[in-house]
């Protein structure tokens, strides 16, 4: 008498992860089909963090939709500021002093250092590597309080203005800047021993989350995303905007297209924008900070307002009436922030207040991209494809 | 290639279908008809000589009582290898708000779409998988037309009616009334 032999029974088993996870790195949602330990389909659901700022730009004049856009990505929020800003200039015919230029792209390439550095922490404390959240923490602190010196703001800071910037830079500021920049990359090089030989690391991000040039291409990827793929692309590069065309940096690629490749290429653009952030010190040029026209753009100083008859007047009007009519056009201006290009597509109809605001947000792109990187792979793979797009919701769903 | 050239070299491979050709700060914008648009897509991407490989965004345009056909969809193009760019615009009536698809061409489109359908409505034919993706799936109205209310609609998301309701018939600790 054999023992009745049955086939074994699997089935596949729908695994819901986040909104509210910690590795989701905010309110992102995976609906994941397994069969096993495998992802036979991945479906991220977003739009939890949405807030339709597309929408209400659309009522708002120029000037007062700039503190919208810290709110994209609001780990990188100075970038986001001058993405718009450039985009603006660019409409109205504003050509900004040198000064101001330097200081933007200084300000651009701070934040691209403390977003990667948030981005090497949580995506390391993800795959298991915790001490590199304390190290990197540190440095992000010392921007961070860069950042409170410079404009008093940490998070969202709302510096960069129409025609230039908000206020001049101080020699205090740039002194301890400067100090920064000397000792970065010492603080680089503590990162990579942490994690670079670490067999663990290694394992668990080579060979993951391959996409090749031309797919990287065709899915409109953009960033660290497309150039760990090989293809040599960036706005500041392709399309130079303030200072970019005035200073000398490499733009870092990988040749496999992977997590690792992509880690690789986000660790020397940290390199790179310290050496941005130096030459911008020793470049930066004397004179205005605002472009001559700004006082129909921007707000004037309060205590010239209280003062002198024409900013009070500038004052009124640009409160009462908005800035100076946009021409009539439309324009696509594409900056390269921390996660990729963010564009802006404005349709002006030839009034103060922008008809039609597009934000062209590099997250929402590389989300979509999810599936690609994961169907096929294991559940723990998920979750170094969720780190290495390195994505922020609130720019995602805007 | 100049952003006036290609325009030219599309109205010269498509005259019919070429309405409007455009320029403002350097940058060019044709407005084709609906009806050809992924033919005219995919003839940009193979194009050896425009080889518009990358979608850069695509996104609709409302301009009610502005145009006579209401929207407007937008593709901003790029070629990789060429370093030029253009835009591209359809024009998509309030009557049929439909379009084909360029996922086929550009995989990238795909959410560009859903978001194009989510904010004003337009249905793109032959999309993959055409569902809400900003919004929860049973929200009523396309937010980003014009004639939708910029403080949103009277009455409150059905889901969010339920949660309250959910909240109030959880609650465990009485407070105040």
């Amino acid at each position: 008498m054999g023992r009745v032999e049955k086939p074994l029974e699997t089935r596949e088993i729908t695994l819901n992860m986040g909104p509210q996870h910690p590795s989701t790195h905010g309110v992102l949602r995976l609906v994941l089909q397994l069969d096993g330990e495998t992802v036979v389909k991945c479906t991220p659901y977003v739009g939890y963090l949405h807030r339709g700022i597309e929408k209400l730009a659309e009522g708002m004049t120029y000037l007062q939709a700039l503190p919208l856009t810290d709110r994209l990505d609001y780990i990188s929020s100075m970038a986001n500021n001058v993405g718009y800003c450039v985009a603006v200039e660019k409409l109205f015919g504003i050509e900004v002093p040198e000064r101001a230029k330097f200081i933007r792209t200084m300000v651009c390439e701070m934040t691209r250092i403390s977003s990667h550095i948030i981005w090497i922490a949580t995506h390391a404390l993800d795959l298991g590597a915790m001490t590199v959240f304390l190290y990197s923490f540190r440095e992000r602190e010392w921007i961070l309080d860069l950042f409170e010196m410079l404009c008093g703001a940490r998070l969202t800071v709302s510096y960069p203005r129409i025609g230039g910037v908000r206020n001049d830079v101080s020699q205090e500021f740039l002194d301890s800047l400067y100090k920064f920049t000397e000792e970065f990359p010492k603080r680089i090089e503590e990162y990579e021993t942490l994690i670079d030989k670490n067999r663990i690391w290694l394992k668990r991000t080579k060979g993951i989350g391959v996409i090749s040039a031309e797919e990287a291409i065709n899915w409109g990827l953009s960033g660290p995303m497309l150039r760990g793929s090989g293809v040599k692309y960036d706005v500041r590069k392709a399309f130079p905007y303030d200072a970019y065309d005035k200073v000398d940096f490499e733009v870092p690629i990988g040749k496999n297209g992977d997590v690792y490749d992509r880690y690789r290429c986000r660790m020397e653009e940290l390199r790179q924008s310290n050496r941005i952030i130096r030459q911008c010190i020793e470049k930066l040029p004397p004179g205005p900070i605002m472009a001559p026209d700004a006082p129909k753009f921007t707000l004037p100083p309060k205590d010239r307002v209280l003062a002198d008859m024409e900013s009070l007047i500038h004052h009124f009007v640009l409160i009462t009436k908005g800035p100076m009519a946009a021409p009539e056009g439309e324009i696509y201006v594409a900056t390269e922030v921390p996660k990729g290009e963010l564009g802006f597509y404005i349709v002006s109809d030839g009034t103060g207040r922008p008809y039609r605001m597009r934000i062209r947000a590099p997250s929402f792109v590389h989300t979509s991209v999810l599936p690609r990187l994961s169907e096929g792979h294991l559940v723990a793979d998920v979750i170094a494809n969720i780190g290495t797009i390195d994505i922020v919701l609130g720019e995602c769903d805007r | 290639m100049e952003p006036l050239e290609i325009a030219e070299k599309i109205k010269e491979k498509f005259p019919e279908e070429v309405k409007d050709i455009r320029e403002f700060r350097g940058q060019v914008s044709v407005t084709v008809k609906k009806e050809r648009i992924v033919e005219i897509c995919r003839w940009l991407h193979d194009d050896p000589e425009l080889n518009f490989d990358y979608l850069k965004d695509l996104c609709g345009v409302d301009y009610l009582g502005k145009k006579p056909l209401r929207f407007e969809v937008v593709y901003t193009l790029y070629s990789m290898k060429h370093r030029h760019m253009i835009r591209l615009k359809a024009e998509v009536g309030e009557e049929d708000p439909t379009i084909d698809s360029v996922v086929g061409v550009w995989r990238g489109a795909e959410w560009h779409e859903r978001e194009c359908y989510d904010m004003f409505g337009i249905i793109f034919k032959g999309h993959p998988d055409l569902r809400r993706v900003l919004l929860p799936e049973d929200w009523e109205g396309h937010p980003l037309r014009k004639d939708y209310p910029e403080k949103g609609p009277d009455k409150e998301w059905k889901g969010f009616q339920e949660l309250l309701e959910k909240a109030k018939e959880l609650r465990v600790y009485q407070w105040e009334e």
